[in-house]
C-alpha cells in the first residue's frame, strides 16, 4: 500500500492510528482524578508533539542517514516562524501562504549554511553549523530587528497591511477553518478535546513521515547511508558526496522550516529564542533518544521530550507532598526533599539522566529498547517448540 | 599506445624524491604488475593514478584523456576502479547494498536526486548485482552485514563492487598483503578467474613478486621511485638489477 513495503506500510498505519486517536490515547485518566495531571491530550501540547516530530523526522534524514551532526538546525525552525508571521502581517491569517514561504525561506537558508558547513566534516561541521545558528540568533536581536522585531518578537498588529484579509477571520485559519477551534467530547468522567490545529499539524506530520519513509528506501537514501559508512569507498566508487550531503541538509532544513511555520500557525508569534543553541540541542537529543537512523525513533523522541518538558515540569513540591502524604511526616518530608530536584523546575535534570542512561545502555534509543523487549517475548514463545519454518 | 600512459612523472615529499621520471604503459587487456621493495614509491604512483595525489610534473593519460587534476570520483567515472590494501567496503550496509551502490554509480553518474523512487523497484540493477554476487560465490551472503564478514570475504566483496562497474582499468594495491597463505592463494585464483572470464585490464601493485609471477603479462620493477626494468615475468625473476633492488630482503 502507498507504494511502500509491507513492513513500512504497517508502521505507517500504526502511526496514522496513533496520531488520529491521540486525543483518546493521551487522556487515559478521568477528569479530576489524581492522575489527571499526567494527561497530555490537550490540543496545545499535542500540536507540539507532532510539530517537533516533524522537526526531528527531518533532522534524522541528515543525522540518521549521513551521520553529519548539525548543531544549528534551530536556525531553520526560527526562520520558518518569522517567514510565516510575515505572511500573516502582509497577506492574511491564511496559513497556506505562510507555510509555503516558511519552507522556501528555510531551504534557501539551509542551502547557504549547508554549502559552507559541508566543506568540513565531523566536529568541524558541527561547530560551523552551531556558529551559523548563533550568528542568526544574534543578528535577529541586532541588525535584523526591522525583520524580527528584536526582543519583543514578531507579531501581527492591527496596523499591519494584511492586503488579503478582507472579511476573513482574525485568527489563523485554513481557508476559513480556524486553527484554534476545538470540540470537546464528554464521556462519563472523561473528556476528550479535538482541535482543528492539532489535526492539521498531525496530517502534515503524516505526510512528512511518509516522504521520509520514501527517502529512506530510495537509492538516494542508500547513498546517504553509504556516506555515513565509508566516504573513501564512496569517492572511489564514482560518487560525489557533496551534492548528496547538501541535498540531505536542505531537505532537513525544509522540514525544520515547516515545523517553525506550523508553530507560528498555531500561535502567530516568532521570537529569536527559537533559534537558540538549546533548541538545536533539543532536536539532537530527541533524535538520539528515540533512535537515530530509524524511521519511528525521532517521533518517539520528540513526543517523549515534549511530554517531559510539559508534564513532569508541573509536578511541584505540593504535588509530591500529596503523593507521599501516606508516609509518616518526617519521612514524607525527607522523600519529597530527595525527589524535588528531579521534578518541577528540575525536569531537565531527570531528562539529562535519562538521556545518559539511554546513550550508555541503549545506544539505539527507545526503538532499540522496544526491539529488545520484542525479542525477549519472541524468544520466550519460540524456544520451547522450535517448529520448522514454513516456506513463505 | 596503451590504455594507460604515464610519462615523466615526478613527485617529491620535501627532500624525498618519491617518484623520479616514471614512465609506464599499460596495454589494454593485459595484466601489468608493478613490484618493488618497501618505500619504492608504489603506493605513491597508485595515488597519482587515482587522483589522490597530484604529481609535480609529468602526464598521466587514460584512454587519451588526462587524469591529472581530476577528483577520485571523476576518475572512477572515466572507468578506473580501485581495490585497496585493506578492503574498503560499506561496513554498515548489507552485502547486496554494497554491490547495488556501484551499479547506481555506473548508471546514474556521480550524483542523482532519486529520492522518492524505491530501490526495490530497480529490477535491472538488482539482477546485475545478483549476477555479480553469484559470480564471486557470495549470493548466499547477500543479506549479511558487510562488516561482520571475514577478511577474505571483504576482499572478495570489494572486488565484486569494482567488477560490477565493468571498469576499463582495475587497480589493485597489494591485494594479498597481510593475508594468510590460503587466503593469498584464493585471491590469486580469483584474479586469474577474473582475467580469463572478463579480460579486464589490471594494474597490480605488489611487494612480493611470487604473487604476480603467474598472473602478470608484464612486470615493472620500481626502486627508489624510478622504474629499473620492464619485461615479461620469466625475464624479471633472475634479473641482476632486480636482485640488487631487493637485496637484503627475503622475498626474491
Ligand atoms: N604523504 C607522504 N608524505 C611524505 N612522505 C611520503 C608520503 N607518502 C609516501 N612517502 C614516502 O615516499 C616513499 C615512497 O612511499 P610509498 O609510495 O608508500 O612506497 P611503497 O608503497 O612502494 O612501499 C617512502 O619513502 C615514503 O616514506
Ligand atoms: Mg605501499
Amino acid at each position: 500500500m502507498f507504494g511502500l513495503e509491507r513492513k513500512d506500510t504497517t508502521l505507517f498505519l500504526v502511526v496514522i492510528a496513533m496520531t488520529m486517536l491521540a486525543p483518546f490515547l493521551l487522556n487515559p485518566f478521568p477528569q479530576g482524578s489524581a492522575m489527571a495531571q499526567f494527561n497530555a491530550g490537550y490540543p496545545d501540547l499535542m500540536q507540539r508533539f507532532v510539530i517537533f516530530g516533524i522537526f526531528a523526522i527531518g533532522f534524522n534524514i541528515l543525522f540518521g542517514l549521513t551521520g553529519y551532526l548539525s548543531f544549528g538546525h534551530a536556525a531553520f525552525l526560527g526562520v520558518g516562524s518569522y517567514a510565516a508571521v510575515w505572511m500573516f502581517k502582509l497577506l492574511s491569517y491564511n496559513i497556506v501562504p505562510a507555510l509555503i514561504l516558511s519552507v522556501i525561506v528555510a531551504s534557501l537558508f539551509a542551502l547557504v549554511i549547508g554549502y559552507v558547513s559541508l566543506r568540513r566534516s565531523g566536529i568541524y561541521f558541527s561547530i560551523l553549523t552551531l556558529a551559523f545558528a548563533q550568528m542568526s540568533f544574534a543578528l535577529a536581536y541586532s541588525v535584523f530587528t526591522p525583520l524580527t522585531n528584536g526582543e519583543t518578537g514578531l507579531q501581527v498588529y492591527t496596523s499591519d497591511p494584511q492586503y488579503l484579509l478582507g472579511n476573513g477571520p482574525n485568527v489563523t485559519h485554513l481557508f476559513g477553518l480556524e486553527m484554534r477551534s476545538t470540540t470537546t467530547l464528554h464521556l462519563g468522567n472523561w473528556s476528550f478535546d479535538f482541535g482543528v490545529g492539532y489535526y492539521f499539524c498531525a496530517i502534515i506530520m503524516l505526510i512528512s513521515f511518509y516522504v521520509a519513509i520514501r527517502i529512506f528506501r530510495s537509492p538516494f537514501g542508500m547513498m546517504l547511508r553509504a556516506i555515513k559508512s565509508n566516504q573513501t569507498r564512496m569517492n572511489y566508487t564514482g560518487l560525489n558526496k557533496r551534492p548528496y550531503t547538501l541535498a540531505a541538509f536542505v531537505i532537513s532544513g525544509m522540514y525544520a522550516g515547516l515545523a517553525g511555520g506550523l508553530l507560528a500557525c498555531m500561535d502567530p508569534l516568532a521570537g529569536a529564542e527559537r533559534m537558540q543553541w538549546t533548541a538545536s540541542g533539543e532536536v539532537v537529543i530527541m533524535t538520539i533518544l528515540g533512535g537515530a537512523g530509524t524511521l519511528i525513533g525521532p517521533i518517539l523522541g520528540a513526543g517523549f521530550i515534549k511530554y517531559f518538558e510539559n508534564i513532569f515540569s508541573k509536578i511541584n513540591d505540593g504535588v509530591l507532598h500529596s503523593w507521599f502524604s501516606w508516609l509518616p511526616d518526617g519521612i514524607e518530608n525527607f522523600v519529597v526533599k530527595v525527589l524535588a530536584p528531579f521534578f518541577g523546575e528540575g525536569w531537565s535534570l531527570s531528562m539529562g539522566l535519562m538521556f545518559m542512561l539511554v546513550v550508555i545502555f541503549l545506544p539505539g534509543g527507545l526503538v532499540e529498547g522496544g526491539r529488545r523487549i520484542g525479542a525477549m517475548f519472541g524468544r520466550g514463545k519460540a524456544d520451547p517448540a522450535p517448529a520448522p519454518k514454513p516456506a513463505e | 599506445m596503451g590504455i594507460l600512459e604515464v610519462k615523466g612523472v615526478n613527485k617529491r615529499f620535501g627532500g624525498l624524491q618519491a617518484l623520479g621520471n616514471v614512465n609506464l604503459s599499460v596495454q589494454e587487456g593485459s595484466v601489468h604488475a608493478i613490484i618493488g621493495p618497501n618505500g619504492a614509491g608504489k603506493s605513491t604512483l597508485l595515488n597519482v593514478l587515482v587522483g589522490k595525489l597530484i604529481p609535480d610534473s609529468g602526464s598521466v593519460m587514460f584512454d587519451g584523456q588526462s587524469v591529472l587534476g581530476r577528483k577520485p570520483y571523476e576518475i572512477n567515472q572515466m572507468g578506473i576502479s580501485r581495490v585497496f590494501q585493506t578492503p574498503e567496503i560499506f561496513g554498515d550496509l548489507t552485502v547486496m547494498e554494497n554491490v547495488l551502490i556501484p551499479c547506481f554509480a555506473k548508471r546514474d553518474g556521480s550524483f542523482r536526486m532519486h529520492a522518492l523512487e524505491s530501490v526495490r523497484h530497480e529490477k535491472a540493477i538488482f539482477e546485475q548485482a545478483e549476477a555479480m554476487l553469484d559470480d564471486v560465490g557470495m549470493l548466499d551472503k547477500r543479506g549479511m552485514h558487510a562488516a561482520s564478514m571475514s577478511r577474505g570475504d571483504k576482499r572478495r566483496l570489494e572486488m565484486a563492487m569494482c567488477l560490477v562497474q565493468e571498469p576499463r582499468l582495475l587497480l589493485l594495491d597489494e591485494p594479498t598483503a597481510g593475508m594468510a597463505r590460503a587466503d593469498t592463494e584464493n585471491t590469486i585464483l580469483l584474479l586469474k578467474d577474473i582475467r580469463t572470464k572478463r579480460g579486464i585490464t589490471m594494474a597490480i601493485i605488489e611487494h612480493d613478486m611470487n604473487v604476480v609471477f603467474s598472473l602478470a603479462d608484464r612486470i615493472t620493477v620500481l626502486a627508489q621511485g624510478t622504474p629499473l626494468v620492464e619485461d615479461i615475468p620469466e625475464n624479471i625473476k633472475g634479473h641482476p638489477k632486480v636482485r640488487e633492488a631487493y637485496l637484503g630482503e627475503a622475498q626474491v
